[in-house]
């Protein structure tokens, strides 16, 4: 295999891992702090697409600045669906987490696709492109990494350099010794789930600007964040990010080798095994 | 433990074989259409009940069986012309057989890690079965008409799978109560409550956990080949279809996890909500939504199901119900 289709694909991939990894970063961030698997995921980063696509051609908004929407939205909508559907249940067993979150998912499919329909869409965006040798890097691409890196250093620095990330994180560690610390606990795992809602959406919004979509589309990235998230280790922010760019990388170089279609089967593989090899994930302590 | 025990599994058996009949005798094939696939539902939902009520492990991507089950009978069916209960035996048994193999590993993880580790064995079986060209591929697998002349027509291939499917769910049922009055069952039961402490008390936890996977996966592995007998196709995305996973665990949870008559109930409530949201002109675009509103009720308020709340709120009930 040349060497000439393997840097393009692998450039492609790597770009594209980046928004990924925002995505399983906000899945990561929910599990990692009250062990919840958020399977409204998937209908949240469509809501993402679909906040950033009506915004854009209805009001003529700049994608970009629909972003910025899209990260609000998201915080507050993720607010309300912990305290709607999660809150009540937190200390419950994983099934009924995970029912509730999916009751959520159904809800959010049903109304959008009342209001959206499922026929595809695309948000219209051309920044050009810059060509070199045989590689060709689309400047929306170009654009996305730098604002996915922009958002996951701006977690980071929410996480560790303040008061209330430092707060969200004393309660990932140790929600009852937090709670002696006095800190809210309950407005910690709200917060929480904003911003993991918040970052998932971002995302999806970021993902409207590179592919075409329907209001389903949720799901297939939605299940890419479960491998990333496996990949990194589950609560793992960094992780997920490493883990994006690792299944982006992976999408990327795998097609030059095997046949497009053969990719998810290596990747669920991988997800299985890394389970049942390294449940920490690649980054994870041997626990 | 009380002495006196009410019949209560010739009952269930006897009123689901009574309902069974309802549309041979008033000769109704679209009730049948609908019985069948409740009966479906009552299969897969009453299976899942035995790994995840029982045993607590949350078998997140269980259609796997179903879609193994499914794609194993139709291509003997297809390709060899292998008589229908043949087929879907010889499709149920390598299900059976790929449960141990995959229960042994995965059956180590606890709690969300065993229920992503079933997402993924689903989704890679079904990127696989896509590109499997045996089976069809992405386009999958059709019938030939001729193929039902051997059943005496369409018509009698379609009564074949409705007895069938009858019987299927009869003997999960049967299954599913069995386990749960034996000591296997308190053995699963222990391990729900506390791994640890059972295996203190000289269970062991590898083997009955594999023994309660290969359980619950034989009937929906049969259930799959009557489904797709019927069907006369099958395709990757609706053989392996996660929705429908999710959907058997929200009856299990609907109906009352745990209980060997909640599946039922379950799986029989929802189907008729879904046909009712359906029809209902009013409803029919926010059937999805519904569904889901639903769902979020039963599980922040009612988490014991329809049967448990029963249970609970009227003692008396409990040696009639289980």
């Amino acid at each position: 295999m040349s060497l000439d289709a393997l840097i393009p694909s692998a450039i492609d991939g790597l770009m594209l891992g980046f928004v990924y990894g925002l995505a399983a970063m906000g899945l990561t961030l929910i599990f990692g702090v009250m062990k919840v698997i958020n399977l409204a995921h998937g209908p949240v980063i469509a809501l993402g697409m679909f906040t950033v696509l009506v915004l854009s051609q209805t009001f003529g908004v700049n994608p970009y600045l629909g972003l910025v929407a899209a990260l609000g939205i998201g915080l507050a909508l993720g607010v309300v669906i912990y305290f709607v559907a999660v809150d009540r249940v937190i200390n419950a067993p994983e099934l009924t987490t995970l029912l509730a979150t999916f009751s959520v998912n159904l809800m959010i499919i049903g109304i959008g696709t009342v209001i959206f329909t499922t026929s595809p869409r695309a948000v219209d965006i051309d920044l050009g492109a810059v060509r070199g040798s045989g590689i060709t890097i689309l400047g929306t691409h170009v654009v996305s990494v730098v604002i996915a890196i922009v958002v996951a250093a701006a977690l980071y620095a929410f996480l560790f350099r303040t008061r209330l990330g430092k707060s969200i994180r004393a309660v990932a560690n140790n929600r009852a010794a937090a709670e002696l610390m006095g800190i809210d606990s309950r407005r910690m795992l709200a917060l929480s789930f904003g911003i993991g809602t918040a970052l998932a959406m971002t995302s999806g919004g970021l993902l409207s600007t590179l592919f075409s979509f329907t209001i389903l589309s949720g799901a297939t990235y939605e299940v890419k964040s479960f491998v990333i998230v496996v990949l990194g280790g589950l609560g793992n922010p960094t992780g997920a990010l490493v883990g994006g760019i690792v299944l982006g990388l992976l999408e990327g170089v795998t097609t030059v080798f095997i046949p497009v279609s053969w990719v998810p089967v290596l990747e669920y593989v991988i997800f299985v095994l890394i389970l049942l090899v390294r449940p920490s994930g690649l980054l994870g302590s041997r626990a | 433990m009380r002495r006196v025990r009410a019949p209560f599994l010739p009952a269930l058996v006897l009123l689901v074989a009574l309902v069974a009949a309802i549309p041979i005798v008033t000769n109704n094939p679209s009730l049948r259409e609908e019985l069948f696939l409740v009966f479906m539902l009552v299969t897969l939902a009453s299976s899942i009940n035995i790994i995840m009520g029982y045993t607590g492990y949350v078998s997140f991507g269980h259609i796997v069986f179903f879609g193994i089950g499914g794609y194993i009978a139709f291509w003997l069916m297809q390709t060899f012309g292998t008589h229908f209960l043949v087929a879907a035996v010889a499709g149920a048994v390598p299900a059976a057989l790929i449960a141990v193999l995959i229960g042994i590993p995965i059956l180590r993880l606890r709690g969300a890690y065993f229920a992503l580790a079933t997402i993924g064995i689903n989704e890679a079986m079904k990127a696989f079965v896509t590109n499997f060209e045996p089976f069809g591929g992405a386009v999958g697998m059709f019938f030939n008409f001729s193929i039902y002349s051997t059943y005496g027509g369409a018509r009698d291939a379609a009564q074949l799978a409705y007895y069938t499917m009858t019987a299927i769910a009869i003997g999960t049922i049967a299954a599913s109560y069995a386990v749960k009055r034996s000591k296997f069952g308190l053995a699963l039961m222990a391990i729900r409550e506390d791994q640890d402490v059972a295996m203190v008390v000289g269970i062991d936890p590898a083997r009955a956990k594999v023994i309660a996977y290969v359980i619950s996966a034989f009937f929906p592995a049969l259930a799959g080949a009557a489904f797709f007998f019927k069907n006369g196709i099958i395709e990757p995305a609706h053989a392996f279809d996660l929705l429908r996973s999710i959907e058997s665990l929200v009856m299990v949870v609907l109906g009352g996890i745990g209980t060997v008559a909640g599946p039922i109930v379950g799986a029989t409530v929802y189907e008729w909500l879904r046909g009712f949201l359906i029809t209902n002109p009013t409803f029919a675009n926010f059937q999805l939504a519904i569904a889901g509103l639903l769902l979020l009720v039963t599980v922040l308020f009612v988490t014991a199901g329809l049967v448990g709340w029963l249970r609970n709120r009227f003692p008396a009930l409990q040696a009639y119900i289980q």
